[in-house]
């Protein structure tokens, strides 16, 4: 009855639409646990409960002016906000969701996640500088000085996981962890990679880039209509990615806690996904609700003379017991 | 291994159209008006004051450095991590000499103050605030460095 293969066009078609539906509804479901957290409401007239909340966002977004300001660099301008849920859905090719669901498994696959992550940063960066405002300048510059910081132990914190599963490919590192999560053998690089992923997908509190408190709207204060509504999107498919990340690499993927499976391993895999996904995303709104945002030079030498010495610390304890286990 | 690169040149081009789409759909479908602060650079409401072609921070561009390197060494620490049982104890210790120079750059980097976003006028303030008798800016304080400050409570 079930015959997913890798890379059918059955899994393409289901996958692009579940992630922009999951991103849709994630706006959605931010917004109204951010509500709960802060003892209001949130949106609820659009729909029941206020589901349908994204789709009205859209049309009113689709139907406002296309609007590029003559002062704006054009060409830049226009690239800007197209390069980040371009980038961030790519990313999406390389998840596992399920044994014989995702859209390509890649040798290198964990290469490909980082470099999309890398290209992200050009985003915000030519936004900034295109926009011709000092405001957004300012947060093309916090944008490109964080994304690049954090990205270099973004890459080292996952270096425990390649030691220890001997391999790039997702789909490879889920199905090494079949007997254990690597949580746990993993929990300082967990710890790091959590932060990193923070930054770069300039999530709260690590939202210095926009920093609506002091730099109006940081590197897009110029846009607006769907420009602005991309990167918009782009941020939230930037964070479902990274939580459907962090279970592949450190929570064992589709693999079910306890031994607690059922039915169609299929069936089962997308389900303990789904929820592993879901905690993580619920984790993150926590922290946009509960943190408050750093000061600059704070982050950059937490980044730096923090973060960057537990990675690489992480990474030589991790192969001299690999190599000890080994000999 | 052979991977069949179809799927996903299929996928992204369904994601790039899709997304261009969007923003075709946008032109085609949104208002088109000009009202008369439509041209203006947006600055909270008041009239653009200078140029935005500011003086940036030397720190962006040292961060911009240092990122070059550490990137380039998390290139070889990738390349080390996938063969890590081929290489064995005499990959593990060159690669540990490898990070020490590293280490000890970034050390270096920290104490000479190439990662301080703060003015040497900021770190006199802050070196001064620890005055006697709680926390007060001497150095604000001018002159009258040698009084101790004025307690609420007596």
């Amino acid at each position: 009855m079930f015959s997913f293969q890798v890379g059918s066009l059955l899994n393409i078609a289901l996958i692009l639409g579940t992630v922009l539906g999951a991103a849709a509804l994630l706006i959605w479901v931010e917004r109204r646990l951010l509500g709960f957290f802060n003892d209001r409401l949130g949106p609820n007239r659009v729909g029941p409960f206020g589901i349908l909340q994204s789709v009205a966002d859209v049309i009113k977004l689709i139907t406002k002016e296309d609007w590029i300001p003559p002062f704006a660099d054009k060409l830049p301008f226009v690239v800007a906000p197209i390069i980040l849920p371009i980038v961030m859905l790519l990313s999406f090719a390389m998840i596992p969701f399920a044994p014989g669901v995702g859209i390509i498994d890649m040798n290198i696959g964990l290469l490909f996640v980082m470099a999309m992550a890398g290209l992200a940063a050009y985003s915000a960066m030519l936004g900034g500088l295109a926009s011709n405002n000092k405001f957004a300048l300012l947060g093309g510059l916090r944008a490109a000085g964080q994304m690049i910081s954090y990205e270099v132990f973004l890459g080292i914190s996952l270096l425990g996981v390649v030691i220890l599963s001997d391999s790039f490919s997702l789909r490879g590192i889920v199905e090494a962890q079949s007997d254990g999560w690597y949580v746990f053998p993993q929990f300082i690089g967990f710890m790091v990679f959590m932060v990193a992923a923070l930054a770069e997908s300039h999530r709260w509190p690590f939202d210095l880039p926009e920093g609506e408190a002091e730099i109006i709207s940081g590197f897009n204060t110029e846009y607006s209509g769907m420009k602005f509504g991309l990167f918009f999107v782009g941020e939230y498919i930037g964070m479902l990615f990274m939580a459907c990340l962090i279970p592949v690499l450190f929570f064992g993927g589709w693999h079910a806690p306890f031994g607690l499976e059922f039915g169609n391993e299929i069936i089962s895999g997308l389900f303990w996904m789904a929820a592993k996904t879901s905690v993580f995303i619920g984790f993150f709104v926590l922290v946009r609700a509960a943190l408050a945002r750093p000061r600059y030079d704070q982050l950059m030498s937490y980044g730096w003379l923090v973060m960057l010495p537990l990675s690489l610390l992480n990474l030589l304890i991790t192969g001299a017991i690999v190599l000890m286990q080994g000999s | 291994m052979n991977i069949d690169l179809f799927p996903l040149i299929l996928y992204g081009g369904i994601v790039i159209a899709a997304i261009i789409g969007l923003l075709v759909a946008s032109y085609l479908l949104g208002q088109k008006r000009t009202d008369h602060a439509s041209q203006d650079v947006y600055e909270s409401g008041v009239l653009p004051v200078g140029s935005p072609n500011i003086k940036i921070s030397v720190p962006f561009y040292l961060t911009a450095i240092l990122f070059i390197i550490f990137d380039l060494e998390a290139v070889f620490l990738f390349a080390w991590a996938i063969s890590i049982r081929e290489a064995g104890w005499v990959g593990f210790i060159e690669v540990f000499i490898f990070i020490a120079i590293l280490v000890a750059g970034l050390i270096y980097l920290w104490r000479s103050g190439a990662l301080e976003w703060r003015t040497t006028r900021q770190m006199d303030d802050r070196q001064s605030i620890k005055g006697e008798g709680g926390v007060v800016n001497i150095k604000r304080l001018g002159d009258k460095t040698s009084e101790t400050p004025v307690k609420g409570s007596h």
